[in-house]
């Protein structure tokens, strides 16, 4: 069967999408790789395990006309448009890429000891799995979602020893009330579990043999150099600096794409989430990253425009101030790079080859000049994650921003899988 | 629903129903159960939404599964990948 | 003023560019990517005797076999293997024609010898006709390979910066037009691969060097070495001679140091498209777990696409041009350029100085198109 509308992606943006197409009688696929629903903003607790969230629920309610296609893992998408997932392949008319984002990180001494995790892999162990990912707990890194991250791990009973919000600058957070009352909630909520904020410190060092023992925070100057450090008992780091929108597919599809205000590709979309390629539409995280709020609102002027239908006014405006705020948060949460000092020679760069920064320096004096000569040369990149957790480093150490990434396998395939590929593409309408 | 249990290299570990292998493992107290290959260092969740690949292991034999992703199913044999 | 200026930073210019300073040169290298960016970059780092039928391009390769195990003792760094080679057959037909040529290429000097496949690779599949083993094929890593001989070249190297023209006396080339200026020297040696053709219409000649496209699938770094060789089919040394247009494949599987396999070998000529074709991507993986079905669990996890420069002959370009005095060619090796690189930055070094070449160039002139 071939479908109206194929959404890639099970998260805010997506099941919005979904849910709104599908009620707007087209026939719609949603596909995503886990086995529930939600993404990473609404991930749910293992069924019975507790109540899912009315935000989760509101969304999921809406969804009865759409075929869900979960635990599908898409590894290539064709136009025509062909998906390629490893159960197989479906087709449809327009296709939505609403593929989220993944923690963005940085390397630093240590940052490959066990016990060391991204912000992200934190949360999605308490949230999916009511795992606490440890008993002392630092949240360190930049953005807001250290503050969720922080007090659901306070709350589920960790000690979190701190949170290092390497930015200095919040006090721009201000202009907007609404959001300034939602912070103010987290700080209270932080106070109430006696775990300190800290603005303008950085962990630059995780300790340990065989796993996390502590950590170095440093307090940093604006370009994040250090200026003093101190040191940290604990068993768990949760480390992230914003997020990584995965484009693979939509690279894959020839997407135009553009620049978040801090340099990170997106995927470009005009007003209706329209990609440069006819009857792609992208949504969420893959056209900047703002959040679920703006997320959901993606995925619903992405519905609208397939549906040939309007945005209601309302919801127009409150996507605007949303990208507004997200933007704000660009500008109050970047990423500098000082961090560079903070390596040293033996700091594994690329976590997959172990890539040592050293290596990278070797490259850069063997005559690489951009991200893709140093891997050529150096590997980083190279191994089983191709790039996803050091594709942000490898760049800024080579002085660039990260370039769009180029995967025509967006998700490990079998050989047998592979060969198993229809030989001729489906035809394309 | 009740919990289970799954095996890894003969330990048995618990299980809360939904809960990936990874999760099982972390909270049984392990946090590693892969070496990487060339220094031999100790890896385990790291990303925690299959990005990352650092947490590899083989179930019931089949080899590179990544531990944040399978949900543990009754009876599970794990292994280090 | 250098004495000669290459144009292109591949494995090519880089031994161009090494022999040329070993002969007493000032070298400059420009390219208008970077250092191993184009099809060196995309190459698997093939250093093969065994897939050519005796003649000229043979007699390079093995010219150059020798060299290559030179670089790796006295430059080193980029990963030489000298794993030998297994050409299987699948029918005894293609295992006829395959001792035939095994034959052939052992009066011309390569070493061969008729194997039982599992005595060689104990992963295989079961079945085979037979294979021939070629002790003298080897693999480089093609990056480090290309970026180790610049620098022990000593070279300037300008990357980033594209050559617009060519400057003249007269007939006389005497340099590079480039986007950041002139750069004058006695010679100019065009080693720009898939662009060669493009460099050479700066001067006014015609040098047809077209791009033919080939896929590699790449797999998951295995914790246990599972190919130990080079190992292809026999039905390879047909497609990398064919004259077809079309798409073709045959199986190249070989393991890496870095514990990835990787995958080969497709052929087609669609120009510079770099659109990805998943009907050819599959056809590689079935092709590669015929070969060896204890692959057909493992995960691919990268595939990318390359351009091979190659000439309507198959044979590649080495030489003075007679219409630009002053201008030499080292260009056209298709998939066998790196294999081929050393032997031709010597050709080029001993043109360039004057000195006897250690073999007849007059089937690599670069005249022979007109």
């Amino acid at each position: 069967m071939r479908y109206d509308l194929a959404v890639i992606g099970a998260g805010p943006a997506g099941m919005a999408a979904a849910g709104a197409a599908a009620r707007g009688g087209l026939r719609v696929a949603l596909i995503d790789g886990a086995p529930r629903l939600g993404g990473q903003f609404h991930r749910q607790p293992p069924p019975g395990a507790g109540p899912p969230s009315q935000d989760f629920l509101r969304l999921r309610d809406r969804l009865t006309r759409a075929d869900l296609h979960l635990g599908r893992r898409v590894w290539a998408v064709e136009p025509g448009f062909s998906v390629h997932h490893d159960g197989g392949t479906l087709t449809a008319e327009r296709l939505l890429i609403a593929t989220g984002a993944h923690d963005r990180v940085l390397p630093f001494p240590g940052w490959d000891l066990p016990g060391v995790l991204t912000a992200g892999g934190a949360q999605a162990l308490l949230k999916g799995n009511l795992v606490v990912a440890g008993r002392r707990i630092v949240v360190a890194g930049t953005g807001p979602f250290l503050l969720p991250v922080a007090t659901g791990l306070a709350a589920a009973g960790a000690r979190v020893a701190g949170v290092f919000e390497a930015s200095h600058r919040l006090g721009a957070l201000a202009r907007h009330p609404a959001r300034a009352v939602q912070g103010a909630g987290y700080g209270l909520r932080l106070a109430r579990h006696r775990v300190p904020y800290h603005r303008g410190q950085a962990v630059v060092a995780a300790h340990g043999d065989d796993a996390l023992t502590g950590v170095t925070v440093a307090d940093i100057d604006r370009d994040w150099r250090v200026l003093g450090t101190r040191e940290i008992a604990c068993d768990t780091l949760a480390v992230g600096y914003g997020f990584t929108p995965q484009l693979d597919l939509a690279v894959q599809l020839g997407c135009a794409t553009t620049r978040d205000p801090d340099g990170t590709p997106v995927v470009a979309v005009d007003a209706g989430q329209r990609t440069s390629v006819p009857g792609v539409y992208a949504a969420g995280e893959t056209t900047g990253v703002g959040g679920a709020e703006l997320a959901e609102l993606e995925g619903l002027a992405a519905a609208c425009a397939v549906l040939g239908t309007p945005l209601p006014e309302r919801l127009a405006r409150r996507r605007d101030r949303a990208r507004e705020f997200a933007r704000l948060l660009h500008e109050v949460f970047p990423v500098r790079d000082g961090w560079r000092t903070w390596l040293r020679d033996d700091t594994l760069v690329c976590r997959c080859e172990e890539v040592p920064y050293r290596d990278i320096e070797d490259a850069r004096d063997l005559g690489a000049t951009d991200a893709r000569s140093i891997k050529l040369l150096a590997r980083p990149g190279m191994g089983w994650c191709q790039g996803r957790m050091c594709g942000y480093a490898v760049a800024r150490l080579a002085g660039e921003d990260p370039p769009p990434p180029r995967r025509p396998i967006a998700q490990p395939i079998t050989l047998q899988d592979l060969a198993a590929h229809p030989r001729r593409s489906p035809d394309v309408p | 629903m009740s919990g289970f249990e799954i095996v890894f290299s003969g330990r048995p570990i618990p299980v809360t129903p939904g809960q990936t292998i990874g999760a099982a493992l972390h909270a049984a107290g392990i946090r590693s159960w892969r070496t990487t290959r060339v220094n031999g260092r100790p890896r385990g969740l790291f990303c925690g939404i299959g990005v990352c690949f650092d947490c590899l292991l083989t179930v019931n034999g089949e080899s590179g599964v990544r531990a944040c992703l399978r949900v543990a199913a009754p009876g599970d044999e794990v292994t280090p990948s | 003023m250098p004495d000669v200026v290459v144009i292109g930073a591949g494995v090519v210019g880089a031994a161009c560019a090494l022999y040329a300073a070993r002969a007493g040169l000032g070298v400059t290298v420009v390219d208008q990517g970077t250092v191993a960016g184009g099809t060196t970059g995309a190459g698997e780092g093939n250093v093969l005797v065994s897939d050519k039928e005796p003649g000229p391009e043979l007699d390079l390769a093995l010219l150059s076999s020798g060299l290559w195990a030179g670089l790796a003792a006295d430059v080193g760094g980029f990963e030489h293997e000298p794993k030998g080679g297994l050409v299987v057959a699948e029918t005894p037909e293609a295992m006829t024609a395959l001792t035939g040529l095994a034959a052939k290429q052992e009066s011309s000097g390569v070493r061969a010898a008729g194997v039982e496949p599992q005595d060689y690779e104990p992963h295989i599949t079961s079945g085979l006709a037979g294979a021939v083993y070629y002790p003298q094929d080897a693999q480089v890593q093609p990056m480090l390979a290309a970026a180790r001989l610049l620098r022990a070249s000593g070279a300037q190297v300008r990357t980033g910066v594209r050559v617009t023209g060519l400057t003249r006396s007269g007939d006389r080339i005497t340099g590079v037009r480039t986007d950041e200026g002139d750069l004058r020297a006695g010679a100019v040696v065009n080693a720009a691969g898939t662009w060669a053709g493009d460099v050479a219409a700066l001067a006014g000649i015609r040098l047809p060097v077209l791009p033919r496209r080939g896929f590699i699938l790449v797999t998951e770094p295995l914790p246990e070495p599972l190919i130990r060789h080079k190992v292809y089919t026999a039905a390879y040394v047909t497609n990398v001679a064919s004259e077809d247009e079309g798409l073709e494949t045959s199986a190249v599987v070989e393991g890496t140091p870095a514990g990835t396999v990787l995958i080969g070998a497709s052929r087609e000529r669609v120009g510079y498209d770099r659109t990805v074709s998943y009907p050819v991507l599959a056809r590689l993986a079935a092709q590669a777990v015929a070969l060896f079905p204890a692959l057909a669990g493992r995960q691919v996890i990268r595939a990318y696409c390359g351009f091979r420069p190659y000439c309507p002959d198959h044979l590649p370009v080495i030489g003075p041009d007679p219409r630009a005095p002053g201008l030499f060619h080292a260009t056209g090796h298709e998939g066998a350029g790196i294999g081929l690189a050393p032997a031709t930055g010597l050709l080029i070094s001993r043109l360039l100085t004057g000195a006897a070449p250690p073999l007849d160039l007059f089937p690599f002139r670069p005249e022979r198109f007109a």
